[in-house]
């Protein structure tokens, strides 16, 4: 224990007996963690903005569908209970966040253009509850009730369809005898969406007038749930399952997405190898910084060793030396990190390259993102992997000869 | 009892494409609380055996007792244990650590010895009453003229009460005063507490104050002398 006591003094005292080399070798490890922290916490929000851009599309945590719905998503393959079965018993189970659509492909025309889409009929107060996309209404109105008669397009898709608000469209979808179902609806509203290609891609008609327009009566295609943390769904999972007994199929929205699903997992992998480069970069200046210091101090080293410390207490003196560089520079690190990430809580607008970043799915605003494990995990590697650097040279000098070394010149 | 017994004691080391002798089949041994001047000119082994005696360093072959221990075959914690623990060294320079200050360098040894910090600290500032170095307790080395500092290395020395002192040429950066100061100061410990004092030394002044002096040259004791200290 007081071997500990005095090798940890030694190995403060001797931090700072070369001021300007601590001082360089502190601001390193300092602008070394600082940069991890800041370019995940970067990363981080831009992947994350992108799985919740995607959740918002899909929508929700947790979806269910007929199980041949996925392969054939047309209105022959719908949820066997009706929307009204549907609300009750998610209801009074606790979950007030779902929304019951119907959701099939359509061809939508203007007098000038058409183009295939996605049709969602959908109740508007249920659809606020999952935040899909569809509600950021930019001109017009959105819908007021599932039995709205009005249509909610793109603000893309008008552009393309030359069309405006007041403007007629004609929806065409099939109904489930593989009859051509149309039905003609006024442009009440258009929405916004991150990505332009979403605003494209979806129109919202209120339920009741889509129902009526395919002939399934009260059923649904889609029943989107939505819960606390994107990250963990599974106590979701279990039981809208459990709601929903067999006959429907029951998936979280990273098997829905499987791009999407493998985007936080390859981020956490990449957050981890960008940790690990910017400390190999580091660790050449650490074991420079030790050697150096062994070779400063060598006949010191000698000297407690012919005096009677065991070589532990010397490769613990260099073991200390290295931890309290590092932990001060991490230290100072995060403090520059978190006080750099802060301001950018707002955004930082990339929109000079927002439309390369779309073919990501990454919107035009990036709001950096500061998870605490990821400032845990670039400290703990940094301390771990600076241990284990810190040994080559600890070791080194407590296998000196003391007889050598005190008459090394 | 003897407090060094050395036996047919042999050392050589390559230098270049000549092996050198240091040590060539010496026998030695010195009773407890003896004090005893190696003398040689440079290069004649009297560093060696200082350095085998303390167990910093193997010999090729024979044996070596201290306390009644054999340490030749020790391994190299067990002769760390027994430096920490028996003996007691001051060598000619760069004999303090730098960071510490001269209580902090007299406490070193007992703190490696795992001693409390109470009375740790209540022995290093009674040793360092004892050789003069009063009040210059807190100064780092660098901050003491060279006589202090070899005064701090002696109270680190004996502070945990060694049965043995080796000293390899301490006298060898003062001046003749300062010279003069720490061996009267060696001989007042040796006196006091019966501590076996073996120095290695080429200077005639030094060797004045042993009662014992040993000659060597080429690795090999040419001359064992008792004398009267002057």
């Amino acid at each position: 224990m007081r071997v500990i006591q005095i090798s940890f003094v030694l190995a403060w005292r001797n931090l700072w007996r070369n001021h300007r080399r601590t001082v360089i070798m502190l601001a390193a490890i300092s602008v070394g963690a600082w940069a991890m922290i800041f370019m995940t916490a970067l990363m981080r929000g831009m992947v994350n903005d992108m799985v919740r851009d995607g959740i918002r599309a899909l929508p929700g945590h947790v979806q269910v569908h007929n199980p041949l719905y996925r392969d054939d998503p047309s209105v022959s393959n719908l949820i066997a209970m009706s929307d009204v079965e549907l609300a009750e018993r998610f209801s009074s189970a606790g979950i007030e966040r779902f929304s019951a659509r119907v959701r099939v492909p359509a061809i939508i025309s203007s007098e000038r253009e058409s183009r295939g889409v996605t049709l969602l009929g959908v109740d508007p107060i249920q659809e606020q509850s999952v935040d899909a996309i569809g509600s950021t209404i930019v001109a017009g109105t959105g819908l007021d009730t599932a039995a709205s008669n009005g249509i909610v397009i793109g603000r893309k898709l008008a552009e393309k369809l030359e069309t405006e608000i007041g403007k007629r469209i004609v929806i065409m979808s099939q109904d489930p005898d593989n009859e051509v179902a149309d039905r003609g609806f006024r442009v009440i509203g258009l929405f916004e969406a991150n990505l332009a290609i979403q605003e494209e891609a979806f129109v919202f008609a209120g339920r009741q007038a889509i129902q009526e327009m395919l002939g399934i009566d009260d059923r649904v295609s889609e029943l989107a749930v939505m819960g606390d943390d994107y990250r963990d769904v599974r106590p979701l999972l279990a039981t809208v399952r459990q709601l929903m007994g067999t006959n429907d199929e029951v998936l979280p929205w990273n098997e829905l997405d499987s791009y999407l699903g493998s985007m936080l997992a390859v981020m956490d992998g990449f957050v981890l190898v960008w940790i690990v480069v910017i400390f190999l970069a580091l660790s050449f200046g650490l074991v420079n910084t030790l050697v150096m210091a062994v070779f400063e101090r060598v006949r010191e080293i000698g000297l407690m060793l012919a005096l009677g410390m065991r070589p532990s207490g010397i490769l613990l003196q260099i073991v200390f030396e290295s931890s309290l560089l590092l932990i001060i520079g991490l230290a100072i690190g995060n403090v520059l990190a978190i006080a750099s990430i802060l301001p950018l809580r707002g955004g930082i607008d990339i929109s000079i390259v927002a439309e390369g970043m779309e073919m990501f799915g990454a919107s035009s605003i990036l709001y950096p993102e500061l998870q605490a494990s990821d400032v845990v995990l670039a400290n703990v590697v940094v301390l771990i992997l600076g241990f284990f650097a810190s040994l080559s040279p600890a070791w080194r000098a407590s296998r000196y000869e003391p007889v050598e070394a005190i008459t090394k010149v | 009892m003897s407090a060094v017994r050395c036996i047919d004691l042999c050392k050589t080391y390559r230098q270049g494409d000549q092996d050198i002798k240091a040590l060539d089949h010496v026998d030695l041994d010195i009773p407890e609380g003896d004090f005893v001047c190696l003398s040689a000119p440079s290069g004649g082994g009297k560093t060696t055996l200082l350095n085998a005696i303390g167990g910093l360093d193997v010999p090729d072959s024979g044996e070596v007792w201290v306390a009644g221990r054999r340490i030749d075959q020790l391994s190299k914690g067990d002769l760390a244990a027994l430096r920490l623990a028996q003996i007691g060294f001051v060598f000619q320079a760069y004999n303090l650590v730098p960071v510490l200050s001269a209580r902090e360098n007299v406490e070193f040894v007992m703190q490696v010895q795992g001693i409390a910090s109470g009375p740790r600290r209540e022995k290093a500032m009674a040793i360092l009453q004892e050789v003069g170095l009063e009040g210059l307790e807190d100064r780092r080395p660098a901050e003491m003229s060279g006589g202090q500092q070899q005064r701090v290395a002696v109270a680190r020395a004996i502070v945990s009460r060694p049965a043995l002192v080796l000293a390899d040429e301490p006298t060898a950066n003062l001046d003749s005063v300062t010279s003069g100061e720490l061996m009267t100061l060696f001989v007042e410990l040796n006196q006091m507490h019966g501590t076996t004092f073996v120095i290695a030394t080429h200077d005639q002044s030094v060797m004045a104050y042993a009662r014992r002096l040993i000659k060597m040259l080429d690795g090999k004791i040419v001359g064992d002398i008792d004398q009267q200290p002057g």
